[in-house]
């Protein structure tokens, strides 16, 4: 049996830690494009459009996110797509991720006040340009709090992915255990190792919600 | 396989689907009542006299906050038996499923005590209520009320995430839903068929909760 010190398990959790951050940056960035997407749906002038934005965000809110990865990575191959397990979880976690988005960002389209709406119509801008130039600016910034605060969740979530036999920080903690038997020592590392990518940006999130909270 | 989805097995999985449906719901109400009990413990001691506490309290809610579920999960399940505590699953899964909502609820329920009015404690106080009393009589059933749709939705996103107990094989919703699609060959229409059970079960439950709410919380209130 080869000899693990604790060093050997921290790199190699560390170095399993980069799936993690770049699977969740990756998610993150498709998540947020198609959270656009999924917000201009939601706030269509058209009550179809909207009705359907609305199920959507319904059906990632209401069932697990382990469902939808299983979904999507026993569904593709259906579609006709060879799958891996990056694939399937890039997928899973950019639609999961652009439900919250649209909703968390909803919010803030509807915190900005009316009269912004009134008054970019009467500068004669249409509705995407108004959208664009005044109401989406002031929408992102209200939200700004509520987005990172996703983020932390959207970390968390990566390690579902795992279970679809991505390689990331919790399958290679799984691996590491296998090979060491110290599975206080691995999964306590792997639980700090996520408290350290969690952490700073749910600080981050609530210096934004406190500079937001600014008595009017 | 070709285009099309087959749903032939549906009738004999039935009762598994159920089964692992009633596990699930089984576990969703052992740990919302002891996870609000606990959340409401734990709002009491983030303000309470001892500094010490007060960093516990917090020390515990930004680590559980800060870490997968499914993490903690193995950490309990497998880690926490070197320490020479060896749990069954089913209560694995129950305690982490409490850790992991009372963290959220102590913080829902110190914002809904924060947002009682102090008015309402000095009245009872000058009533002649010992300061126990207060708290139960007065400011708790307030603070309910106010955290109830947050507390509800923290609940229905726990049952979503218990998914991930069928890790550590607790017979549940997802479990079942492993064994159905390994003897079908069906992956796709069996979490399918699942998946939608998840959705009817989390909708059902926020408005059963807000029904039940409605009675017994919001009952008797002017």
């Amino acid at each position: 049996m080869m000899e693990f010190t604790l060093w050997d398990i921290l790199r190699n959790l560390l170095l399993a830690a980069r799936w993690t951050v770049l699977l969740s940056l990756v998610a993150f960035a498709g998540g947020g494009i198609a959270g656009l997407l999924v917000l201009l749906l939601r706030i269509s002038k058209r009550p179809w459009l909207r009705r359907a934005a609305e199920m959507y965000i319904g059906a990632f809110q209401g069932t697990p996110l382990l469902m939808q990865l299983f979904l999507v990575f026993f569904g593709l191959p259906l579609l006709g797509f060879r799958i891996e397990a990056w694939t399937a979880a890039v997928v899973s976690l950019t639609l999961f991720a652009s439900a919250f988005l649209a909703e968390i960002w909803r919010g803030g389209v509807e915190a900005v006040p009316r009269g912004q709406w009134e008054a970019a119509a009467s500068l004669g801008l249409h509705r995407i340009r108004q959208l664009r130039l005044v109401i989406l600016p002031q929408a992102l910034t209200i939200a700004r709090a509520p987005t990172v605060g996703f983020l932390v969740q959207l970390v968390k979530s990566t390690a579902l992915t795992s279970i679809i036999g991505f390689d990331e920080l919790l399958r290679t903690s799984n691996a590491i255990n296998n090979a060491t038997f110290q599975p206080f020592t691995v999964y306590g590392l792997g639980a700090l190792i996520y408290f350290c990518l969690c952490f700073p940006l749910t600080q981050y999130a609530r210096m934004l919600e406190r500079s937001m909270a600014i008595p009017r | 396989m070709g285009n099309s989805l087959d749903f032939s097995w549906l009738g004999d999985a039935v009762r598994l689907i159920g089964a692992g449906a009633a596990m699930t719901i089984f576990l969703v109400v052992v740990t919302a009542l002891l996870g609000t009990l606990l959340s409401i413990l734990g709002a009491l001691g983030r303000t309470s006299r001892y500094a010490m506490i007060r960093r516990i309290v917090k020390a515990y809610v930004e680590l559980i906050r800060n870490t997968p579920f499914l993490a903690q999960l193995f950490f309990i399940f497998f880690g926490l038996p070197s320490l020479g505590i060896r749990l069954d699953p089913i209560v694995a899964a129950i305690v982490a499923m409490t850790i992991n909502l009372a963290a959220y609820g102590t913080e829902i329920v110190a914002a809904g005590l924060a947002a009682v009015p102090t008015g309402q404690r000095e009245a009872a106080q000058a009533l002649g209520l010992r300061p126990r009393l207060v708290f139960v009589k007065i400011v708790l059933p307030q603070a309910l009320k106010i955290i109830f749709p947050a507390l509800t939705s923290q609940i229905v996103i726990m049952m979503l995430e218990s998914a991930v107990v069928s890790q550590i094989s607790v017979r549940e919703l997802t479990y079942e839903a492993d064994l159905l699609q390994a003897r079908t060959f069906l992956a796709f229409e069996t979490y399918l068929v699942v998946t939608l059970v998840y959705l009817g079960l989390s909708v059902a439950l926020r408005r059963l909760m807000f029904a039940g709410g409605r009675r017994f919380i919001f009952s008797g209130q002017p």
